[in-house]
């Protein structure tokens, strides 16, 4: 039984900074190959940044009990069945902090549902870690999990070159790695790719730097981690606020209280703006805005907030909030990328359900364009469908308009999920890329 | 001319997205309800719905389900939040499920089992659609693995094979009738933040929370207070200690730690060294085995 906790001590002091600090958050989505050590390298990241408490691990010791070590991936592979088989089967989400940040986890399961589950993952990610065993090199897998990061528009790419130890520390072999890397994701769209050796059953390079790769000059995983500069990925341009909820109190004290109620999802709103609401088209001026705390000068992305209106117009849930000069485009027609998640599959002439920011409309596949081989890139112009775990270039036509933007530029109108109405269940992913 | 920074702290991102995920249950499922217990999380979890509605009032009532054995402190502040904020509060009694035969004690007298069926016979008698609960990631290894929005049959169970994928922000909430669909708006919170909102709103919780000399028993290292609950045992000695509570469970079952804090700030201190999770620290019943909360949760547990 623990005595009181001295909260004046060195250590707790800092770990009181550590706690008081914390400023911005980082979301990371790991990938990687069964076996590549990924399980590993999270629970050295949480371990050794101390996210880990004494009564886990005090769980992990003993179940790894027989082991000539203790085994860290079983800090994250929770599941019976995952014990069982040694595999991760889903998603899970971890938490970690350091001084300079808060980090949550998409930990991603390399296992054969890889695509989906990458892509779950990635859609909410600042970052992607690409593990790759450095014995194997760059197999078809670490292809895959860099091209989902960049159709998913995750900004920053980390390849972590594993098992290190395991080829003798070579820097051949981290450069050979590192260039054809380099090499492939010329092809796609990754504006920062940051490549790192490491030995994650050792710890080497992955909290602090390691004696073992003097030629390596970079930081270390968790210090790029840490500093990797994330604020400017925000879209600040285009205005764009759906309206989630309309909230009227309808009470003695705020009678003629109409507000619309939603997150913002890129651009800034100000008190007096000009705005126009689609899809009715009519222009009015923003009366006020009212945050959590009471009213905002302001409005940013990811901020939740109420907005009031200077005028009465007939807003309702699914409308959406922009600026006269700067109008999403408002669409029947969807031409877009498809990740299938089913095992149903994706085919001509199908109803399927869109969900588009807080819209929801019925849907027709009019047209499966061409379905991408995502290990090489090569475009299949003849398939019929989409399997599980496929991603194609599909047109929708919607029964109602949708107001949209490209992926590219606006992460939050430019995707949309896809149900299917039988079953309910979420069977597809949709991104829309530019317009050629 | 200076630029403005246009970044949100950690507890203000997270306060988004929570009021996010309460908006979006509010406006496409037909009957949501909030489980309010009167521990942090639920606490929190209430006001974060306060927030999201506000100048109105929340659109969905909170229910409690009741073992029977809650800290008489922690049912005073339910009700006292609950008037407060001129929400309907439905109580689902362990006790009178018990009486009517449709649940019986467990020999070891934890009613962390039998709160389940009590639970989801309340849901099936008011028809709810949502339920939202309190629950965070970081609190147990099967609950990282759960969704936002977490589907469950029309028995309440949750399948983790078989979950719903969960891209961005875009929640799917659409059931068939008897399913439902479970809520944790707090998914991505930890303890601390938990604390750290508490202390920055300033929000009230039950005085069990903070350190008070009380009158406690030692039982399989574990410091339990003498309540109404907890009588000492034959060769159990109790004696005065300077004690909190991290988690507030029934009162039979959920031990104190020793602690000097006596303000939320003194506690966000102590939370931010401890080298004990919440519930390793506090709860008798989940040392069961490795996949306790895994087990509860495929029955319909939360």
């Amino acid at each position: 039984m623990s005595a009181p906790i001295d909260v004046h001590s060195a250590a707790a002091e800092q770990a009181h900074d550590i706690a008081v600090a914390r400023k911005d958050i980082l979301r990371i989505a790991t990938a990687g190959s069964v076996d590549d050590g990924k399980s590993t390298l999270i629970g050295r990241l949480l371990f050794d940044s101390k996210a880990v408490f004494e009564d886990q691990y005090e769980a992990v010791e003993r179940a790894s009990a027989g082991g000539d070590y203790v085994n860290l991936a079983l800090l994250t592979d929770g599941l019976r069945a995952e014990r069982e088989q040694g595999i991760t089967i889903d998603v899970a989400y971890r938490y970690f902090a350091t001084p300079r940040r808060t980090f949550i986890l998409a930990d991603t399961p390399g296992h054969v549902q890889y695509t989906r589950n990458m892509v779950t993952g990635a859609s909410t990610a600042d970052l992607a870690i690409v593990l790759v065993d450095a014995r194997k090199g760059l197999v078809e897998q670490s292809r895959r999990h860099a091209f989902l990061a960049s159709l998913l528009r995750v900004p920053h790419l980390v390849v972590a070159v594993n098992k290190m130890d395991l080829v003798d520390w070579s820097e051949e072999v981290y450069e050979r790695i590192r260039d054809e890397f380099t090499a492939f994701t010329t092809k796609l769209s990754i504006p920062d790719l940051t490549v790192v050796p490491i030995s994650a059953l050792h710890g080497d390079n992955v909290v602090l730097r390691s004696a073992n790769t003097p030629w390596y000059e970079g930081p270390s995983l968790l210090h790029h981690l840490e500093h990797v500069h994330v604020a400017s990925d925000r879209n600040l341009v285009d205005t764009r606020f759906p309206v989630q909820y309309v909230i009227r109190p309808q009470s003695d004290a705020h009678h003629d209280y109409r507000g619309y109620a939603g997150t913002v999802a890129s651009g800034v709103l100000r008190a007096g703006d000009e705005v126009l609401v689609l899809p009715s088209g009519l222009t009015t001026t923003i009366a006020g805005i009212d945050g959590p705390r009471g009213p905002v000068e302001e409005a940013f992305a990811p901020m939740s907030v109420t907005v009031r209106l200077a005028d009465d117009l007939d807003v309702s849930r699914g409308d959406l909030i922009c600026r006269p000069g700067n109008v999403p485009q408002a669409t029947q027609d969807l031409d877009a990328l498809v990740c299938w998640m089913t095992d149903e599959p994706l085919r001509p002439r199908q109803r399927l359900v869109v969900k588009h920011t807080t819209r929801t409309v019925r849907a027709m596949v009019k047209e499966l364009t061409y379905r991408l081989d995502v290990n090489t890139l090569h475009r299949d112009l003849e398939a019929g469908e989409l399997g599980l775990n496929d991603i194609g270039r599909v047109r929708l036509r919607t029964t109602q308009p949708l107001f949209t933007d490209d992926y590219n530029r606006n992460r939050v109108t430019g995707r949309f999920i896809l149900v299917d109405e039988s079953t309910n269940a979420t069977v597809g992913a949709g991104m829309l890329p530019p317009h050629r | 001319m200076t630029t403005p920074d246009y970044r949100l702290t950690q507890l203000e991102t997270l306060e988004a997205e929570s009021i996010h995920v309460i908006r979006e249950v509010a406006a496409e499922l037909e009957r949501p309800v909030l489980l309010f217990s009167g521990g942090k999380d639920s606490i929190v979890m209430l006001e974060l719905a306060r927030k999201a509605f506000a100048p109105a009032r929340i659109p969905f009532p909170v229910m409690h389900v009741d073992t029977g054995l809650n800290f008489p402190d922690v049912l005073e502040f339910r009700d006292k939040r609950v008037a407060e904020l001129g929400v309907q509060l439905i109580v689902a009694s362990v006790p009178e499920a018990m009486a009517a035969g449709l649940v019986k004690e467990e020999p070891n007298g934890s009613r962390n089992r039998i709160q389940t069926p009590v639970l989801l016979d309340a849901v099936e008698q008011h028809g709810f659609t949502a339920l939202f609960g309190g629950a965070r990631r970081d609190e147990d290894k099967a609950r990282a693995k759960e969704r936002v929005f977490s589907f469950r049959d029309e028995f309440g169970q949750w399948d983790p094979k078989n979950q719903r994928p969960e891209l961005w922000d875009l929640y799917n909430g659409r059931i068939h009738l008897g399913e439902s669909i479970r809520v944790f708006p707090l998914s991505n919170w930890t303890e601390l933040d938990v604390w750290q909102y508490i202390a920055r709103d300033e929000i009230a919780i039950p005085p069990l929370y903070l350190a008070e000399e009380r009158e406690v028993v030692e039982r399989q290292g574990m410091l339990y207070a003498v309540n109404e609950f907890i009588r000492p045992r034959e060769g159990e000695q109790p004696f005065r200690e300077t004690v909190r509570y991290r988690t507030v469970g029934d009162a039979n079952l959920t031990a104190a730690v020793r602690s000097r804090a006596r303000t939320v700030e003194e506690v966000i201190a102590e939370i931010a060294v401890t080298r004990m999770t919440e519930r390793g620290a506090t709860r008798g019943d989940d040392k069961v085995s490795d996949a306790a909360m895994e087990d509860r949760k495929k029955e319909g547990y939360f």
